[in-house]
């Protein structure tokens, strides 16, 4: 908004050239001058600007209601599962695009014609409050004491110690009901942890075609999910048997493995490894073929597949536990038992 | 209108305007008008960073309304079901009913979506607008007497607010968020004695159970939003009831307050901003995508992807958790999982480091006066300095949380940062610590100039035995004050060692410690003296200097 | 109006000079940047395994050995198959141009037709998986769904949820697969390039690498719909949050400035 045209008379008093002649106050210059007097805006002084900013004031509410009923046409005429291509955000769907859009301009309208006449059209003076001290005068505060010194005396509180030492054991004992119910917010953890769905004779199942694997599908330098065979998805258990059993298989050269038990308890090179990440339980299979690295993508932890999972990098406290394989008579994978440690993150019970 | 009982106020009613007559009618119960008359005009000073609080009280706001609207389309069960919605590629795939609802809302309840991001962009808002405007008061030394309490109420509102916010993240029981809740599983059992048992009450058994997303449900939309609300509303009222702090500047004392009147200006501007950040946040919402769980799936806790992550403000615990060695001790049939129970506990401790910082500052300068001018934060260099350190540390260990997503925009190998977050998690704040406290005496000083000789004008003059000089120009007498207005506190010496009877007394430790730490941040190397009166006439009397 | 040089001591010139200085360096960067070349491509004709042999001997020799058995700078390419070579030289990662912890797709510089040839040769040296066809990878009789679950057990730990890439040790990485050929996506699971396993036919059957395939191009596609806006690189909550804070909360306090600035005074000018 330009002055160009205010009114010469209305303008205030041409001000002193920028801080030529600042200090007034001879004695001390760092002293506080008060409140600066208060200067015009436009507004004030000029009724046709002030009429300006009345229009756009009433412009932006204006708007907003046009946006309000963008808004509702939108919501009807939109297809819900429309999509548009906007530049440059991409493909996207109309219909949160048009709400959200709308909703925005008739929030953000509403606010800035708001704001705009609070700056330009309402008293701009500062005004100076005066603050008082928080805490109570020394009256106020000593007849606070004395009231309650009246008070505690008049319980006998302090005299009757019975009364006093039953009234605090049993405000102390209550809270433990509330303790004891929450027992039954699960069942004890008994063993739960350490077992898994594997067993002695369990086949290996293809997580991606749900069949049994047999040693000669697993080629070296391939990895594979499996699950102990009997668990299907539909099943109610699925997600909490998943979470501990699930298997991560690869076959690496025989000669590439450095880790004795690792090779016996492997079937020709074909090793088994639980899938749960020991840090924290992440399903870790970031596995690197060549160097036989597995990561975990959540902490980075890496475990050495050719040495017996042994933890290489990253947070996980121990290596990961090996499934013993071996092959049945019709040439399928199968379990050779339980994993012999707990899968999964540690635990202080797990030793 | 007080004598609403007289025989004559039916006519004085009947003349009455409408909405006078209904405030009567308030006052006569509810004593509105006592009240009004300590509020109405109450005067609040203008700066936009006394904003930030604001656009965390409106996105708490925002963020309630859009929930109590979720909370009408979504189920909190984790019984399985089949997905036939309109998302073609998740059709026929199992998955619990709250993943299923959500979906639901996303693609088949028009504006859900947009509600679903409101929400959850709102949700990001706010507690980034809860840690700008903590890390304001902290600068500004806003947090001083009498405010501490409210100090408080606010860091309870930033923690809870973080737990609330990782709990709703959770809800949709997707891939990523199922991740989180295992890794959160992981790191209560990693709690020595109880953790197991902790972890079974918690998930109803063994993770992930099917009873988590109705736990936390019930945890995100009604406790800790209870709580907060609760918090809120006593913030506000220390807020108003102690007013506002402003900056120094002429006319402004540690007395008064100068500003604007609550009615009208203020309420409009804060009425006005209300309506503005839900517009700004309206409109990111319609632009950016937030948590898409179609792309990710629904949880199974045998399937993960890359750049799994928390929302950030529960990053700088992911960076915790991604850097810390895997420590394990095993001992006597029992397993301690250093690994993850340090990060766990430093986790609390990097929020209560910031959290305490005024109750020792203000042990340590043994001030009990109130404090309603902030500081620029160059005059209290130690302050600013540790505030900026724990910055560094936060913001480390946020590098830390994300380290797989530099490493694969930035071409570098995750393990190298991995070590550089461990090595600067000990000395980026020390280095920030020192660097910042530097660059504010720097300032100090620069302002101690610019009161003695002026500021530097810009107009190069030649004089007439050919020297140059430059124009220095006085300050007003408002920048004078401005600048010069600060305290300096002297470092307290330990009190006299010998008592009147002429007996020595035993220094406590303590004392020592105080004395040490005045010292270390009053003492000259941590404080510029501010000008004097006596210099900056000395130097001004000196004609044509400068 | 003042002189510039006056000016140059307000206190925001600094930051001024700063944009602009940016502003300049950007602009120079974007003008001067090397831009990608166009490269000539001849055309060979013949498809025979001599042809083949005679572009290995160029282009292969020097580290995978005269006869494909391999040299301590390139393993052996014996049994490897067409599908290997195929996908190598045809995303441009072979032939490799410097050692590095992972051999990065490039500018292709062989013609199909070429790589052909050099495929019909290292297939002549021993057995290997085949090129597949359209009916391998093509979008017919495929189950997106199915393929997006296979994707989140067997492919999302390394190439992300809807794959965008991800790092994996030393600063290895899974690629973006936005914009692979379903000929080069079928080809890397059967063979397992690089530090990728293999995902052969055994264990990842024909039908389920060819629902992966259509997974892929649903959500990480050409036509890919974000429903909810910007994608924001699809890495999400780490780019969410700095969203949040630049755009979202800078917005606010921008908006918070503008509220709490003073009103400009009536002054003479």
């Amino acid at each position: 908004m330009s002055s160009q045209d205010i009114p010469e008379e209305n303008l205030p008093a041409e001000q002193d050239a920028h801080g030529a002649v600042g200090v007034a106050d001879e004695k001390d210059p760092f002293a506080d001058p008060g409140l600066p007097p208060h200067e015009h805006r436009v507004q004030d002084i000029d009724e046709r600007a002030a009429r300006r900013s009345e229009r756009t004031v009433a412009m932006l509410f204006t708007v907003s209601m046009l946006a309000t009923v963008g808004f509702i046409a939108s919501y009807v005429a939109v297809p819900h599962d429309k999509a548009i291509y906007v530049f440059p955000i991409g493909r996207i769907n109309a219909l949160n695009f048009a709400l959200g859009l709308t909703l925005g301009v008739a929030l953000f309208a509403i606010g800035a014609g708001a704001v705009h006449w609070a700056r330009t059209l309402m008293s701009d003076e500062e005004i100076a409050d005066e603050r008082h001290p928080i805490e109570a005068s020394p009256e106020v505060r000593a007849k606070v004491h004395a009231d309650f010194k009246q008070g505690a005396k008049e319980s006998a509180l302090g005299r009757r110690k019975l009364i006093r030492n039953t009234m605090f054991g049993a405000l102390a004992l209550f809270p433990l009901s509330g303790v004891m119910l929450l027992r039954d917010l699960g069942p004890l953890p008994g063993t739960k942890l350490r077992h898994t769905l594997w067993s002695k004779g369990k086949l290996l199942v293809n997580m991606n075609t749900n069949e049994p694997l047999r040693a000669s599908d697993v080629a070296v330098g391939s990895l594979t999910f499996a699950k102990p065979e009997g668990l299907e998805e539909h099943d109610e258990e699925f997600q909490t048997e998943i979470a501990k059993a699930a298997l991560m298989i690869v076959r690496i050269q025989p000669d590439n493995i450095k880790d004795k038990r690792e090779l016996e308890w492997s079937h020709e090179g074909i090793v088994a490894y639980s899938k749960i990440c020991t840090h924290v339980g992440c399903p870790i299979s970031l596995y690197e073929q060549q160097t036989h690295h597995v990561l975990c993508p959540c902490h980075q932890s890496t475990f050495d597949l050719s040495d017996g999972a042994r933890v290489i990098f990253g947070p996980a406290g121990h290596a990961l536990p090996q499934l013993r394989i071996g092959v049945n008579d019709e040439g399928y994978l199968e379990a050779l038992g339980d994993f012999e440690e707990p899968v999964g993150p540690a635990f202080w019970e797990r030793g | 209108m007080s004598t609403t009982n007289t025989p004559d106020s039916r006519s004085s009613r009947e003349k009455a305007p409408a909405g006078e007559r209904v405030a009567d009618w308030a006052d006569g119960r509810l004593g509105i008008y006592s009240l009004a008359k300590a509020n109405m005009r109450k005067i609040f000073p203008d700066h936009w960073s006394f904003m930030l609080g604001e656009i965390c009280l409106y996105s708490f706001i925002i963020i309630i309304l859009t929930g109590v609207y979720l909370t009408l389309f979504f189920h909190p069960s984790m019984n399985e079901v089949e997905y036939h919605g309109s998302y073609v590629p998740l059709q026929g795939q199992l998955m619990s009913e709250a993943f299923n609802s959500t979906m639901h809302i996303s693609f088949d309840v028009r504006g859900g979506l947009l509600i679903r991001q409101i929400h959850h962009w709102a949700a990001l808002i706010f507690l980034a607008g809860m840690f700008v405007h903590m890390m304001r008061v902290f600068f500004t030394g806003a947090f001083r007497k009498p405010r501490e309490v409210n100090w408080l109420f606010g860091f309870l509102l930033f923690v809870l607010g973080m737990f609330t916010g990782f709990t709703g993240y959770s809800l949709p029981d997707d891939l990523l968020s199922g991740t989180g809740v295992r890794f959160m599983e992981g790191a209560v059992l990693s709690v020595p004695i109880v953790g197991t048992y902790l972890s079974f009450f918690l998930f109803g058994g063994e993770f992930p159970g099917g009873d988590f997303v109705a736990r936390f449900y019930s945890i995100h939309v009604l406790l800790l939003p209870g709580i907060m609300l609760g918090l809120v509303v006593g913030h506000l009222i220390l807020v108003f009831y102690h007013k506002h702090t402003q900056f120094a500047g002429p006319g402004k004392t540690n007395n008064n307050v100068v500003g604007m009147p609550l009615l009208p200006v203020y309420m409009a501007k804060a009425g006005g901003f209300f309506f503005l950040v839900f517009g700004v946040i309206a409109v990111v919402s319609a632009i950016a995508s937030i948590n898409p769980i179609w792309a990710m799936g629904p949880y199974r806790p045998d399937q993960v992807s890359t750049g799994a992550q928390p929302d950030w403000y529960m990053g700088f615990s992911e960076g915790l958790i991604r850097v810390m060695p895997g420590w394990e001790i095993n001992f006597w049939g029992h397993t301690l999982v250093l690994g993850v129970f340090i990060p766990l506990i430093i986790f609390p401790l990097v929020l209560v480091a910031i959290a305490v910082y005024p109750f020792i500052e203000s042990w340590v300068t043994g001030d009990k006066r109130e404090h309603h001018i902030l500081d620029r934060p160059r005059n209290a260099p130690t302050r600013t300095a540790f505030g900026v350190a724990w910055i560094t540390w936060y913001m480390v260990l946020l590098i830390g949380g994300g380290n797989d997503l530099w490493a694969t925009h930035f071409h570098l190998s995750i393990n190298t940062i991995t070590w550089f977050v461990r090595v600067a998690f000990f000395v980026a704040p020390v280095l920030a610590f020192i660097a910042t406290k530097r660059i504010c005496l720097g300032l100090q000083r620069r302002d101690k100039d610019k009161v003695l000789h002026g500021r530097e004008s810009g107009i190069i003059k030649r004089l007439p035995h050919g020297e140059f000089i430059e124009v220095h120009e006085p300050l007003s007498q408002e920048q004078l004050h401005t600048l010069t207005s600060h305290e300096q506190y002297e470092p307290a010496a330990i009190g006299a060692t010998v008592d009147e009877n002429g007996v020595e007394r035993k220094v406590k430790g303590s004392e020592k410690l105080r004395a040490k730490l005045s010292e270390s941040y009053y003492g000259e190397e941590s404080q510029i003296a501010k000008p004097t009166i006596e210099e900056y006439k000395e130097i001004t009397s000196g004609h044509g200097h400068h | 109006m003042k002189k510039l040089s006056a000016r140059r001591r307000h206190p925001l010139a600094a930051l001024v000079v700063l944009l602009l200085a940016l502003a300049c360096t950007g602009g120079l960067y974007a003008a001067f940047a090397p831009a990608g070349k166009a490269q000539a491509d001849e055309t060979a004709q013949s498809l025979a395994i001599d042809e083949g042999k005679k572009l290995y001997a160029v282009g292969c020799a020097s580290c995978h050995g005269t006869g494909g058995q391999g040299t301590s700078d390139g393993p052996s390419l014996v049994g490897v198959g067409a599908a290997a070579v195929d996908f190598q030289v045809g995303t441009g990662r072979m032939p490799a141009q410097q050692p590095g912890a992972q051999v990065p797709k490039k500018k292709v510089i062989y013609t199909q037709a070429e790589i052909d040839q050099l495929a019909a040769y290292i297939s002549s040296l021993g057995a290997g998986p085949t090129v597949p066809t359209e009916a391998d990878y093509g979008p017919d009789g495929a189950d997106i769904a199915k393929g997006g679950e296979l994707f989140r057990t067997n492919c999302a730990q390394c190439h992300n949820f809807t794959g965008k890439g991800g790092a994996l040790t030393h600063g290895k990485f899974a690629p973006d697969l936005e914009g692979v050929d379903p000929k080069h996506l079928y080809e890397a699971m059967q063979t397992g390039p690089q530090n990728m396993p293999s995902f052969p036919d055994t264990t990842l059957s024909v039908q389920n690498k060819k629902d992966i395939i259509a997974y892929l191009n649903a959500v990480n596609g050409d036509d890919t719909e974000s429903p909810g806006g910007l994608e924001l690189g699809g890495l999400g909550p780490v780019s969410e949050g700095l969203f949040a804070w630049i755009f979202g909360l800078g917005a606010l306090i921008a908006v918070a400035v503008w509220v709490a600035a003073r009103t400009a005074k009536a002054k003479k000018s």
